[in-house]
């Protein structure tokens, strides 16, 4: 499955990356295992995306959580916290 | 229903007239202004970015703002957030709820700032005299949604599930 990846904020400069399109392996399919996928890259990508930090994700430009389905051509977001307003 | 988010300044007074423009059913109006402050967790500000997630920014104040509007009897709204680079003492954010009466208007306004607060896709980094830093989210922040019955977890420190934006 092909998506669309987007990274804001502090991610997007630990990354030094703000958007990437991903061919994704078939056992990958909620948005969990997006992340686990990326942080299988190892590296700055086991960092930044690891457990343990305070990270948000969205899909189809709603927040959501790891066990949310992808589905192709969709688009997966990253970001800290928002500290709008 | 209105919501924008721009880079220009806006002026509350014109906003106020635009809204009430044609609509006498209006009793009451209440404006919320947010401005940047010079001193944040005990360091001097000299200036701010304000980063944003195009599309889902939008889409997170269209639903914050009819969430408002199924738990209150609103006449208009308006959102308006601010992006990119910002100073002391400069407008941020703006919402303007109108309704017949005052009980509505002054909710109304209340929720939809600390519904923005923790869940519409806006990060700041200020620049302070260490350096730039992003500004970490608050628990206060969380805890006042809490007191509309929503639950939220924007400022925990662990991946937490998403807010209460979908309960």
């Amino acid at each position: 499955m092909k998506i669309q990846l987007r990274f804001f904020a502090s991610v997007r400069e630990k990354l030094g990356l703000s958007e990437e399109t991903v061919t994704l392996p078939d056992e990958v399919t909620t948005v969990g295992g997006v992340r686990a996928y990326l942080q299988s890259r190892g590296g700055l990508w086991a960092d930044v995306l690891a457990d343990d930090r305070a990270l948000r994700m969205a899909f189809a430009h709603v927040m959501c959580d790891a066990e949310t389905p992808i589905s192709e051509g969709g688009e997966v977001a990253f970001f800290p916290p928002v500290t709008g307003g | 229903m209105t919501v924008r988010v721009q880079t220009a300044d806006f002026d509350l007074s014109t906003e106020v007239a635009n809204l009430r423009k044609n609509n006498t059913a209006i009793g009451a109006i209440v404006s919320f202004v947010g401005v940047v402050r010079d001193l944040n967790d005990g360091q001097n500000v000299s200036a701010m970015e304000l980063e944003h997630y195009p599309v889902m920014t939008e889409k997170a104040l269209d639903d914050i703002v009819a969430q408002a509007n199924a738990r209150w009897a609103l006449l208009d709204t308006l959102v308006i957030h601010r992006v990119g680079a910002l100073m002391p003492a400069d407008q941020i954010v703006l919402v303007v709820t109108a309704s017949k009466h005052r009980g509505e208007a002054f909710a109304a306004c209340e929720f939809i700032m600390d519904y923005l607060k923790t869940q519409a896709p806006f990060w700041k980094k200020e620049q302070a005299p260490e350096g730039a830093r992003w500004v970490d989210a608050r628990e206060a922040d969380d805890q006042a949604l809490n007191k509309w019955g929503i639950s939220a977890n924007n400022a925990a420190t662990d991946s937490a599930s998403p807010d209460g934006a979908s309960a």
